[in-house]
């Protein structure tokens, strides 16, 4: 019966786990051939990893595209994380209106957000392209990490802090030792969806910032003559190289807990 | 756990900055740089770097996807750019917001080797602002082992024999553009009843279409998946391709006529350093240049010193170097100016 | 100093960077030429062609929340039981397809649901015949489930993950059977994460636009398209922002009525949306 269940949950896994990576398969699949759109398989080559590494024009995509996504994303984890706690022991009225404000940039399409940011930025003069676009990832990153934080508020109790302060502490300490580890997760997953929401951005990119390509500008505008290989090189060589370190990373903890478990065996048959 | 999720993400993170960083190595200013907006995959790549090494200038190049959006963007006075390369209904629109620098000639010799047909053109008479870079035609890209009558007319987009094998144009101007000339108007109308015609044409059409597309119609149709499609010569060019595309394919651009269009290499007024700007001008116009430049993109470049470099495979290809009689029956858009919101209505009326 | 002290420097943020470039989009809406019209606002609210597409846009949008609560939620649960390193590293592999590019991705499934496509050709080894998937409705709720699916995992697993562990142990010590704990203590405590999956999928969702263009060969165009129409090809920034207004107000009205539901119903707690 446990086996049966466990198989049935694995086998769940699998299948979602299969829907989210067919067309992953089928990007790195297209990256063995040399051809200029994915509707024609050209036969199994490498040129399109030759052709991605002479193209200066798509290393500096890739530039821009990571730094900003970890700077955007570590700003807005660390300035919504805060931002939530504070909101999170607001007197209701203004809880309220300061996450509705906060649903905003969810709400806008991201052209109308990106088109704002352009009037913002041309109406006060400030030309720097790559700041620009940082301002911009950070501020549309920001709603997604602070309701990630705030149902982790809300299920951690208040008198965590409280008790902190009791014993002494200054606010700050209580946050940073109290509250903030009770909340990691929450913190984690905010942080994890603002990168992935900050490197796949194309349309608040294009239009909040001049002269900072990014991928998904690169990709887009490559695009209108169909995608060619050396691309879906890229994201094959991007997807070994994360999957690769993920499991690496985690092979160590997976062991760990592993001998901990044994140990923990060891110990009750004793 | 928490703390092995954070060293994974810190993991990550360190070997992504470094990554980027090692990638960007031996990048540096200083130099006289020119800004340039142009279409992805638009210029040989390999002609920025002659000219980088030529002049001892940086060229910083972006790409954008669309027309539109690139109007938008050098609407913003603090737009970087030196060079653009927009169509030419977009240029009458520059041209009336005044957001056009006013090119000196003298700095462009080069323009003496495009073809005089295409010089003096109704979106910018006697060429102030613009010289065309490349130009093509709009028609029907078609499957030869599923069409196998003759396509010469429009009408074939409505014949119901091709029901569910139809791919138009998400483009507003263009699907318009080209049922106005089926049903014998022009392009260009400001008749209100004209533009519901065709506004009735397309929604009687609507049940036969396979879907909408903008640029993925090219993936379709090499992929064999539709009949009929309405495209862009210089997309067809390379569709048609044994090599890059498929050889069952052919173009047609149909007997009433069609769309005649044109890019243009422009700079903007808020352009810092327009004359270093009409040098890069002047050297896409040297007849090897725009040959080679020509050549890797597959669009037809209007360069007539240009073509008379070029061999058969590019001279006899009629879809790349069109006949005559072709050119004469295709007309040029013109902006609409007011008008615009008629033709969106019936754009509405279709799509939504 | 009081707790509230900590969300300063985002207010000072939020203000610069979210409230000021909403007047910018106000007064496109609302002001032509230098002078206050409400052509745009009439324009847009005497098209009823509009409000069916808004209408349109809502339902697809619940029906992808509701597909992806039913896939993710599973698995957010099956994740949470898991060991914790072995769940850390494949929460980690769900969100991992988001990071190469939403466009390649779209593009893939093109190359997947094409009449010619891999489905089809798995369909036919398989002795089934051929169907057609591009540009249908259900290709459009497939790739845009498969967009959103992660948003709505990711904040699920986290509260579960922190659901203690006692009280499903005290649940089970008196005699509650595993679908009675499930729905009697699970899915309440996780009500939290499940209603910020719900917003960070169906809000977003609702102004999505280049699904239903490119995989959907825009015959079942979306409030997001239509929004993009006006503004990028006409060139109607007016009443492309008044659309979008139009849209947040609904929101915003939605939000209150929700919050208004629930103290009437006396519950403190869930005072707020999310």
């Amino acid at each position: 019966m446990k086996k049966l269940s466990a198989f049935l949950k694995h086998s769940y896994l699998g299948l979602v786990l299969l829907f989210m990576y067919a067309p992953i398969f089928i990007l790195i699949l297209f990256s063995f051939t040399d051809s200029r759109t994915m509707s024609k398989w050209q036969g199994w080559s490498f040129g399109a990893y030759e052709k991605l590494f002479a193209e200066r024009a798509v290393w500096v995509a890739v530039q821009n595209s990571i730094t900003i996504a970890i700077i955007a994303a570590v700003v807005a984890t660390i300035m919504g994380t805060f931002a939530a706690i504070g909101i999170h022991s607001m007197k209701k009225r203004n809880r309220m209106l300061v996450e509705n404000v906060t649903q905003l940039p969810m709400v806008n399409p991201d052209l109308v957000t990106g088109i704002s940011f352009m009037l913002l930025f041309t109406a006060i003069g400030f030309t720097s392209g790559y700041l620009r676009m940082l301002i911009a990832h950070i501020t549309f990153n920001l709603p997604y990490v602070i309701f990630s934080v705030m149902p982790r508020l809300r299920q951690s109790s208040n008198r965590l802090y409280e008790a902190a302060m009791d014993l002494g502490c200054t606010p700050m300490i209580a946050l940073t030792k109290v509250v903030i580890p009770d909340i990691m997760p929450g913190i984690i997953s905010g942080f994890i969806l603002a990168f992935t929401l900050s490197i796949d951005d194309f349309v608040i990119s294009w239009f909040a910032a001049d002269g900072v390509p990014n991928i998904s500008i690169y990709v887009y505008s490559i695009a209108r003559r169909g995608i060619p290989s050396h691309i879906n090189a890229l994201s094959a060589l991007m997807f070994v190289v994360v999957a690769t370190l993920l499991v690496i990373v985690n092979l160590r903890s997976i062991k760990q807990e592993k001998e901990a478990e044994v140990q923990a065996r060891k110990l009750r048959s004793k | 756990m928490k703390n092995k999720i954070m060293r994974t993400v810190c993991v990550l993170l360190v070997a992504m900055l470094v990554v980027a960083s090692l990638a960007l190595s031996g990048c540096t200013k200083a130099k006289e740089t020119l800004y340039i907006l142009n279409w992805g995959d638009y210029i040989d790549p390999q002609l920025i770097k002659d000219f980088e090494t030529e002049y001892g200038v940086k060229v910083q190049y972006d790409t954008m996807a669309n027309n539109e959006e690139m109007l938008i963007k050098l609407e913003s006075s603090t737009s970087i750019y030196d060079l653009c390369f927009p169509s030419d209904y977009i240029i009458e629109k520059l041209v009336q917001k005044d957001m056009l620098h006013e090119l000196n000639k003298e700095n462009i010799p080069n323009i003496a080797n495009i073809d005089e047909q295409f010089l003096d053109l109704s979106f910018d008479p006697g060429n102030k602002y613009s010289v065309p870079y490349m130009w093509g035609t709009v028609g029907i890209l078609y499957n030869t082992t599923m069409v196998d009558e003759p396509v010469d007319s429009w009408s074939i987009l409505w014949d119901e024999k091709y029901s569910g094998q139809i791919y138009m144009y998400d483009s507003m101007r263009d699907t318009i553009g080209i049922t106005l000339k089926y049903l014998g108007y022009s392009m260009n109308t400001r008749s209100e009843q004209e533009v519901a015609e065709a506004r009735d044409a397309l929604i009687q059409q609507k049940p036969l279409i396979k879907a909408y597309l903008g640029d993925t119609v090219k993936d379709a149709m090499i992929g064999g998946e539709g009949a009929l499609a309405v495209v862009y010569s210089g997309d067809a060019v390379w569709c048609v391709d044994e090599e890059e595309g498929n050889p069952d394919l052919a173009y047609a651009v149909p007997n009433e006529g069609s769309n005649l269009w044109f890019d243009n290499a422009i700079i903007p007024k808020s352009s810092k350093n327009p004359e270093l700007a009409e040098k890069f001008i002047n050297f896409l116009n040297r007849p090897e240049v725009a040959k080679q430049n020509s050549e890797y993109i597959g669009y037809s470049t209007p360069n007539k010193a240009a073509l008379a470099l070029m061999d058969e495979y590019w001279t006899q290809n009629e879809i790349y170097n069109p006949p005559q009689e072709v050119i004469d029956r295709c007309e040029i858009f013109r902006d609409l100016g007011d008008f615009t919101s008629v033709f969106s209505d019936a754009w509405d009326a279709i799509i939504y | 100093m009081k707790r509230t002290f900590f969300s300063t420097p985002y207010i000072v943020w939020m203000i610069i960077f979210i409230v000021v470039p909403m007047l910018f989009i106000f007064y496109s809406a609302f002001i032509q030429d230098g002078h206050f019209t409400t052509e745009f606002v009439n324009q847009a609210l005497e098209t009823p062609l509009y409000i069916s597409v808004l209408i349109r846009s809502i339902v697809v949008a619940l029906i992808a929340t509701a597909l992806c609560l039913l896939i993710g939620y599973p698995v957010a649960y099956i994740l949470s039981n898991m060991k914790k390193s072995t769940a850390a590293i494949l929460s980690m592999f769900f969100i991992l397809p988001m990071w190469m590019n939403f466009l390649l991705r779209t593009y893939a499934w093109q190359v997947i649901l094409a009449d010619n496509g891999v489905l089809n050709m798995l369909l036919t080894t398989l002795g089934f015949a051929k169907g057609s998937f591009m540009y249908t409705q259900g290709a459009v709720l497939l790739v845009t489930v498969y967009n959103f699916l992660p948003f709505m995992i990711l904040p699920i697993y986290t509260i579960l993950s922190k659901i203690d562990r006692s009280h499903i142990e005290a649940a089970h010590d008196l005699g509650a059977n595993s679908a009675n704990t499930f729905f009697k203590v699970v899915l309440p405590l996780s009500v939290p994460g499940v209603v910020s999956g719900i917003t960070m999928v169906f809000i977003p969702a609702i102004t999505t636009f280049a699904i239903s263009r490119l995989i959907g060969g825009k015959k079942y165009p979306l409030y997001g398209d239509l929004i993009e129409d006006k503004i990028v090809a006409s060139g109607n920034l007016g009443l492309g922002s008044v659309l979008s207004i139009i849209l947040l107000v609904l929101v915003i009205i939605s939000i209150v009525v929700m919050h208004k539901m629930e103290a009437e119903q006396g519950n403190e707690e869930g005072g707020t949306l999310w």
